[in-house]
């Protein structure tokens, strides 16, 4: 059996897979139709007229979070590394609390549309929400592009009759039509039937992994403590994977326990931050909605990544690393697809690959609209027209516009990096989310001597440092030239967010002190009471 | 001096009384409830996670210690972070009831 399952996917099963996609292609674009008769005017198209229930967006929330990385990611990680790839994960649920204790309830009672709503309630509109603008569509598209060029790879191990070209450009039209037909009620559903569909492979993945051990936890972890691992010199030794530090351990590497710090940093405050994340506050009717969606995408996000480690060492136990290869050589990313089929056969396999691509194309379609709906609520309805629109219906045409254009670039770019490794774009995400978003955000709501030099300030210093320091970093500078730089890393660590974080939040308060802002003081009382009693915050609309 | 029925007029630019609510000492309460919760949780469940890469990283031996047939501490500690983060939701979400209530008691005092 282990033999069969290092050969590549035959085409029978991928025409399987290819199937079942399809019909979840499908299933999206009759959502889409019936979302774009609903879709009219800002407040339906932005933010799906805020009636969007709390389990419902705490579905959509976990639907927009969990993405391929995690899914198929974590599990390889775990799978060739053992326990440190749990610890990896942990870091992306604690998160939450961020978001639950400081972000989510302000920012649906002072906003609108999009996180800069927030910053300029009381700071001065253009040039807050022109900075806010570009660090929103900076993180979305660095996110996007690392998920795009994701679901080129993943395609030639899942389906191989489809080549990578078609596999970026499909995505990227069908994140188009998502987004600029159904807007955010059809992206919404997208992300809640995705979020359905992985939740329900990952649970069957685990059922059947302890299946395999007879229900019995005890023999599960006897497994994961006598891996097989092949050594250097060809000899296969027991090693245990609940042991941590072959990936951050200072043995393998000296600056990696710093590192961990410096993700894990990254994580805390930068999901808080993150433009696609944050606009999802916008689609409920009210603050305690919220609150409480925060708290549903907790639990499915919490399950889901306890889960995934189950995967990673279900696939170092029953497959061992050795044989999670794909034309020879060790593929961390199909340890769950084979895993799936080794337990479930091809079917199986075949439902888990078509999750795994809608779990892609769902975040996709979700970046999208963020990026789209801050071009075209902050910077051109905002700071090009002063706030006013000229025609009914403008913004809604901006942001349509904005889709083509962004799925066009984000294709285009998806197939010029084919071949080089961008799952670092994901963590410089994550590092700009959090050290220019995160620090105008908070001081914006808590801080009243706060002002809008102190938010430029914020924002550029944490976007530019995020970005300087991740060229700088392993993950670009390679001496053997493994990255996109052939020359000796001058930042030693691959995560940023130790040095950039507090340095965005230092610009902040700096940029602060140095000017006053009296109308920005006055205004602070009015948001510290919109933001505490929902008192004027944006309702529910009628159809 | 505001004269006292004036909490039922709306000021002249049919604003909300913004100024009135936050000198209301009930509001004020509302505000240092909230931050007397959130602040020391955020703390705690900062330094909670931080724990982890620091124990794990520079304690590894400790770490290692199996204390539960196979399972080390390692793996413990790293499964505790998601209960902390349910149990701090949950905790919150019951905490929070109570501010909506006060805030929806500050507002009907200051609606006509």
């Amino acid at each position: 059996m282990i033999t069969l399952l290092a050969q590549a996917a035959p085409a029978a099963q991928s025409h399987t897979a290819l199937f079942m996609f399809l019909a979840f292609v499908a299933a999206t674009l009759v959502i889409t139709y019936f979302s774009a008769r609903r879709s009219s005017g800002s407040s339906a198209y932005f933010a799906a007229g805020r009636r969007i229930t709390g389990w419902q967006n705490g579905l959509a929330v976990a639907g927009d979070y969990m993405s391929a990385a995690s899914f198929l990611g974590i599990a390889g990680m775990i799978a060739f590394k053992g326990y440190d790839g749990f610890m990896y994960s942990v870091g992306f649920l604690v998160a939450y609390l961020t978001v639950l204790f400081v972000v989510a309830e302000p920012l649906r009672n002072a906003g609108k549309y999009t996180m800069a709503d927030v910053l300029a309630y009381r700071l001065s509109p253009r040039p807050v929400r022109a900075m806010a603008s570009l660090s929103t569509l900076t993180v979305s598209t660095f996110y996007m592009i690392a998920q795009m060029v994701g679901a080129g790879a993943l395609v030639k191990l899942l389906l191989p009759g489809v080549s990578y070209e078609i596999a970026v450009v499909g995505v990227g039209v069908l994140m188009i039509i998502y987004v600029v037909f159904g807007g955010m009620l059809a992206t919404t559903w997208v992300q809640i039937i995705k979020a359905v569909l992985l939740m329900s492979g990952t649970i069957l993945l685990c059922f059947l992994i302890l299946r395999h051990f007879d229900f019995s936890f005890g023999k599960f972890f006897d497994a994961i403590g006598h891996v097989p691992v092949k050594g250097a010199d060809g000899i296969i030794v027991e090693k245990d994977f609940l042991q941590p530090g072959l990936v951050y351990g200072a043995a393998v590497n000296p600056w990696g326990p710093i590192d961990l710090v410096s993700l894990g940093l990254a994580l805390l405050f930068g999901t808080a931050g993150l433009p696609h994340v944050l606009v999802r506050f916008y689609t409920v009717p009210d603050a305690p909605t919220a609150r409480s969606s925060v708290v549903w995408a907790m639990l499915i996000i919490g399950a889901f990544y306890i889960m995934t480690t189950l995967l990673g060492f279900g696939a170092a136990t029953i497959l061992t690393p050795g044989n999670i290869v794909v034309d020879g050589k060790p593929t961390d990313n199909m340890a769950a697809p084979l895993l799936a089929e080794a337990l479930g056969g091809e079917v199986f396999f075949a439902f888990i690959s078509a999750v795994a691509f809608a779990t892609i194309l769902a975040v996709v379609a979700g970046l999208t609209l963020s990026a789209c709906t801050s071009f075209a609520h902050d910077f051109y309805t905002n700071v090009i027209h002063h706030g006013k629109e000229h025609r009914p219906g403008e913004e809604v045409r901006v942001a349509r516009i904005t889709a083509f254009v962004v799925g066009a670039v984000a294709i285009l770019l998806a197939i010029k990096l084919q071949t080089i490794n961008v799952a670092f774009l994901v963590g410089l995400a994550f590092a700009v989310a959090a050290s220019a978003n995160l620090p105008a955000i908070v001081f914006s709501i808590f801080w009243k001597r706060f002002n809008t030099s102190g938010a430029v300030w914020g924002l550029g210093v944490g976007l530019v440092s995020s970005i300087v320091l991740i060229v700088l970093s392993p993950s670009v500078m390679d001496a053997s030239g493994k990255a996109l730089i052939a020359h000796a890393p001058i930042f030693p660590l691959k995560n940023p967010g130790i040095i950039s974080i507090p340095l965005g939040f230092l610009a902040a308060f700096l940029g602060t002190i140095c000017t006053r802002e009296p109308s920005a003081e006055e205004k602070f009382t009015e948001l510290t009471v919109r933001a505490n009693t929902g008192l004027g915050a944006e309702k529910a609309t009628d159809h | 001096m505001t004269p006292p029925d004036s909490r039922n007029t709306p000021p002249p630019d049919n604003q909300p009384p913004w100024e009135r609510i936050a000198a209301d000492p009930e509001f004020k309460n509302l505000v240092a409830s909230k931050a007397k919760f959130i602040v020391p949780a955020t703390i705690f469940f900062v330094l909670y996670y931080l724990a982890l890469p620091v124990l794990v990283g520079w304690f590894p031996e400790l770490m290692k210690k199996k204390v539960l047939g196979d399972v080390n501490l390692a793996y413990l500690f790293a499964l505790s972070q998601f209960f902390m983060a349910w149990i701090l939701a949950f905790v919150y979400v019951g905490v929070a009831a109570g501010w909506d209530r006060k805030a929806a008691a500050i507002l009907s005092k200051f609606r006509s």
